[in-house]
């Protein structure tokens, strides 16, 4: 298998001081789901607006490593560019277009295709894997519920056609059930057109159940790694992750004990 | 009833120029959230390169206005590009403050060019006068008003439909969101920058073949507020019967009570808008799901 996705020693930086990335290593094969776990502020959402040039907005840049798409250098391209050579990037919390209708927000995120005689096929397909989408086509974004607005998201990026997904926290503040439905059309995604998606996310069981590689980061930098089922089997994932320590439920005299092996862990 | 019949087509032909104008607000201030100051100076501008266009050079009028359209173009891009372009990402005041002091130079280079006098325009909308049952209408303003409706028709149909009309809207809606989908942002602005400068160039067209071309006519600029205000602002519809609705009243006030007061109306109608409904009528209303 070739990669899809590779990041070398990444290194990211904030309004030129704030290191957030260091040396930051991850490799995405052709085709495959790849789950990047960690706590909060690990650098997930940095790691995935730095592949898809979204960093330029906040006053971030990769200064250091490569990350390569598709056998092509990227780091530094402009965030349309990067879209174009079909890496699109589902943001995290949503951010539908509120006052576009539904229909609208897909043409929006057909942006970049050259084939526009081809759209209101695309726009149907969408329908298909979302067909709560397709009742409300032409209601306003804004007057969906969050479930809903998470649909219009993921259907926008399929509206690109892109080769590779990268989806950030698509489970955010969505209740457990419509959170089991969007995970299944996301691996629906991956098996019937073939999408290679990069995921993040803080409900690691849930991830790793669909992944079949995982990476977790701490501190911007990747600190573990291994196919979907080793991860799930490793004893810190389980305990910090998966919430299943051997050692069954753990008490608030026993912080002191997790701190320790987080530090280890990293 | 025959003045009331004059004074309504010359208030919707006021208007529907007024709602021209208005719509160059609508358009920057949809993809940027910028309020353009310099849109009255624009005008100003475009006004006087017909003027030169038609009577200084003495080209035909049709090519004198295809001209005058393409270099307001090539103006609003170019200020995009050299005045607006660096400041994006910095802070919607900073730009506004920047169109304050666009609106400043593009006035002097106007009066460099020109002069301040007033000058004469050789009307290139057909002149004299039509009768409508027992009333004489000016043929120029009836002819202004179906004119810039087409236009404004044409507007609202790119914002609706058009690639660039949508990705505009998208990006005002949310920019990162907007950047993931590859909507270059730079792009838009350019477009939103030509179009304005254009639909303000043909509203100064207009105005100059009903009033004459002269460096008061800047004012219009100002005196379109209170029709972007009472439309809302990021509404096509809204500069429409805004400006209908500014413009009638203005020549009402003119018509039935006294020169003056049809100065101020327009500026009483702001203030109440903006006490009662301070989007405007058809204003974006702020969507809170519950």
């Amino acid at each position: 298998m070739s990669a899809m996705l590779e990041l070398n020693n990444v290194e990211v930086l904030y309004d030129d001081v704030i290191l957030v990335l260091r040396g930051l290593s991850l490799r995405v094969e052709q085709g495959s789901i790849a789950a990047l776990l960690g706590s909060n502020g690990a650098g997930k959402t940095t790691t995935l607006k730095a592949i898809s040039g979204l960093l330029d907005l906040e006053d971030g840049a990769v200064t250091d490593g490569t990350i390569q798409f598709d056998g092509e250098e990227i780091q530094g391209a402009p965030a349309d560019q990067i879209v174009r050579k079909g890496l699109f990037q589902v943001v995290e919390g949503r951010r539908v277009f509120e006052h576009l209708t539904v229909r609208e927000n897909l043409i929006a995120g057909a942006y970049t295709r050259r084939d526009r005689s081809e759209l209101p096929a695309d726009i149907e397909a969408v329908f298909d894997y979302f067909p709560r989408l397709g009742e409300r086509r032409k209601q306003h974004a804004g007057y969906l519920s969050g479930g809903e607005q998470q649909m219009l998201a993921m259907g926008r990026a399929l509206m690109a056609r892109p080769r590779m997904l990268l989806l950030d926290e698509p489970s955010l503040g969505l209740a457990p059930l419509l959170v089991r439905g969007i995970f299944d059309i996301i691996q629906r995604i991956n098996e019937e057109q073939g999408t290679t998606i990069l995921l993040v996310e803080q409900n690691a069981r849930l991830a790793l159940s669909i992944a079949d590689f995982g990476y977790v980061m701490e501190n911007g930098r990747v600190v573990l790694e291994g196919s979907a089922e080793e991860l799930s089997g490793n004893e810190d994932v389980r305990e910090f992750y998966l919430g299943l320590g051997e050692v069954g439920r753990r008490s608030y005299r026993d912080v002191k004990h997790y701190r320790r092996r987080k530090r280890w862990l990293s | 009833m025959d003045a009331f019949l004059q004074l309504t087509v010359a208030g919707l032909s006021t208007g529907m120029i007024y709602a021209l104008v208005a719509v160059g607000f609508v358009v920057i201030y949809k993809a940027s959230d910028v309020i353009n100051f310099a849109q009255g100076d624009l005008l100003l501008f475009g006004t006087y390169l017909i003027f030169f266009n038609i009577v200084q050079l003495g080209l035909p009028w049709t090519v004198g206005v295809v001209i005058t359209v393409i270099i307001a173009a090539g103006i609003g891009l170019l200020i995009e590009r050299t005045v607006l372009r660096p400041l994006i990402g910095e802070p919607v005041i900073s730009m506004i403050m920047v169109t304050i002091g666009l609106s400043s130079v593009l006035r002097a280079l106007t009066n460099a060019l020109w002069g301040p006098q007033p000058r004469a325009f050789p009307p290139f909308l057909p002149g004299g006068e039509v009768s409508i049952g027992t009333a004489t209408v000016a043929a120029d303003r009836l002819v202004a008003i179906p004119l810039a409706l087409g236009l404004l028709a044409l507007l609202a149909l790119f914002f609706r439909y058009a690639r660039d009309g949508i990705a505009m809207r998208a990006i005002a809606d949310d920019q990162l969101a907007a950047l993931s989908m590859g909507i270059s942002i730079p792009r838009v602005f350019a477009v939103a920058w030509g179009l304005s400068a254009v639909t303000a160039a043909v509203g100064g067209m207009m105005l100059g073949n009903i009033v004459g071309v002269s460096p008061s006519i800047a004012a219009v600029g100002l005196r379109v507020f209170p029709v972007v205000i009472l439309g809302g602002l990021d509404s096509i519809g809204g500069a429409i019967v805004g400006g209908a609705i500014i413009g009638l009243l203005e020549v009402y006030t003119g018509g039935y009570i006294g020169h003056g007061l049809n100065l101020i109306v327009p500026y009483i109608v702001l203030i109440l808008v903006l006490m009662v409904r301070p989007y405007g009528l058809f204003g974006k209303e702020v969507i809170e799901r519950v």
